[in-house]
């Protein structure tokens, strides 16, 4: 198959997730207030501390930022399942792992981008000072691809599983560990004047493998789904 | 040429069929009729490439199609129960975003005319499809057949909820289809206005 077909086929996914998103903007506009509410209640319950705030504010940023891409997780491919576009969308003939790196892409601009754009507001919230603001943004950046790279695994192999939204909880986020640890620790060390470099790195370690392997073992998911 | 060799389906516990031949020529169209629950859909799956066979094998033009794959891929036209088409979009988005998902874009126009065809009017084209009827959905997924170069149709199903003019419709597309030496195969309780030279009949037991 020529390689612009190929294109044809990636980019039609992309632009037809992108317009429903807009047309669903409601449903991206929730993710976004559930990440804000979610990230506001912990100085309500910790107490105005700025010390103790600075402190936990990784932490909570990255929690809140797992949290709002496993929310939106039932969004990659239920609705897809549901009316029959799956199907056909393994019925391209182009490398089916290549279509769902231009779902999971969609997904990210829609329910990732979102989180990135917002953090040093919100980390600003915290009392983080210019550099640890620029390592939030940075780690989020690498991290939240990630993401929404291993949400997809989960997020398909639960694909017609009654109970899938807490299903797909418990199955992702063991895996979401690493980054979790990697983003609030590049953060964390910035803060203590030690760079983020190191854990940054793994951040983009952590990337790099899952666009390698998450596509792929997704199509096999989605497949068997459908069998 | 579209050839089952000793197909056998299971689903659960229960063997559909077995040892099933079959040999399809293009120009042909192939109805799969059968009761309820004997295995039609499955065996449409299976031709598609979506479903495994238990045993035996699918083949096109005498290649088996698990080792076609892509290649197969690019040959097929498949239209399940499903009309794989969203609510959020119009008519013409849905149209032309299927059709550039399957490789084979089309321009706006181009989806207008197939959507008119199909005999939806203008009128239809810029509302949202959750606000169409059941059958005005199922002719936005199969204005596809007015616009695909693929030489083989895979419809399950496709009358359902069609109203008498829209089925002669489709059925004068599909014989168009035949007479360009393509190949069709349905899963239909409906009888198929085609003149007989054209019709091969397959009857699932159940």
């Amino acid at each position: 198959m020529s390689h612009s077909s190929m294109w044809d086929s990636i980019s039609g996914i992309i632009q037809r997730d992108l317009l429903l998103a807009m047309r669903r903007w409601s449903d991206a506009a929730m993710s976004v207030f559930f990440l804000v509410i979610v990230v506001s209640l912990f100085p309500l319950g910790v107490g105005p501390e700025p010390a103790v705030l600075r402190t936990i504010a990784p932490g909570v940023l990255w929690v809140a930022a797992l949290l709002t891409c496993l929310l939106s997780l039932s969004r990659v491919f239920t609705p897809d399942y549901l009316d029959g576009v799956l199907e056909q969308m393994v019925l391209v003939p182009q490398p089916l792992s290549l279509l769902v790196l231009g779902k999971v892409l969609a997904h990210w601009v829609i329910s990732g981008l979102p989180v990135v754009l917002l953090s040093p507001l919100l980390g600003l919230q915290f009392g983080l000072d210019g550099e640890a603001l620029g390592v939030l943004v940075l780690s989020l950046l690498l991290g939240t691809p990630t993401l929404s790279m291993i949400g997809a695994i989960g997020a398909a192999l639960v694909l017609g599983v009654r109970g899938s939204g807490l299903l797909v909880a418990l199955l992702v986020l063991p895996l979401y560990v690493p980054v979790l640890i990697f983003g609030a620790g590049a953060v964390t060390s910035s803060m203590a004047g030690i760079g983020g470099e190191a854990n940054l790195s793994l951040l983009g370690a952590c990337l790099v493998l899952s666009l390698f392997l998450a596509p792929w073992a997704t199509a096999a998911a989605l497949r068997v789904a459908l069998e | 040429m579209l050839q089952a060799v000793g197909l056998s389906c299971r689903r659960g516990e229960r063997r559909l069929f077995s040892d099933l031949n079959v040999k399809v020529e293009r120009g042909k169209l192939l109805a799969v009729v059968g009761e309820n629950g004997s295995g039609k859909t499955s065996l449409l799956r299976i031709f598609s490439s979506l479903l495994p066979p238990e045993e035996g094998s699918v083949r096109w033009d005498g290649e088996d199609i698990h080792q076609l794959k892509e290649l197969y891929s690019g040959q097929l036209m498949y239209l399940g129960h499903l009309n794989g088409i969203k609510d959020d979009l119009t008519a013409v988005e849905n149209l032309m975003s299927s059709m550039a998902l399957a490789g084979e874009p089309c321009s706006e126009s181009g989806a207008k005319e197939a959507l008119e065809a199909i005999g939806l009017k203008r009128l239809v084209h810029r509302l949202p499809s959750k606000v169409l009827s059941q059958g005005q959905k199922r002719r936005v997924a199969l204005a596809r057949l007015w616009l695909s170069t693929r030489p083989l149709w895979l419809l399950d199903e496709p009358f359902t909820s069609l109203d008498t003019a829209s089925t002669a419709v489709v059925t004068q597309r599909v014989h168009a289809h035949l007479q360009r030496q393509g190949l069709v195969v349905v899963v239909t309780h409906q009888e198929i206005a085609l003149p007989a030279e054209r019709l091969q009949q397959l009857r699932l037991a159940g």
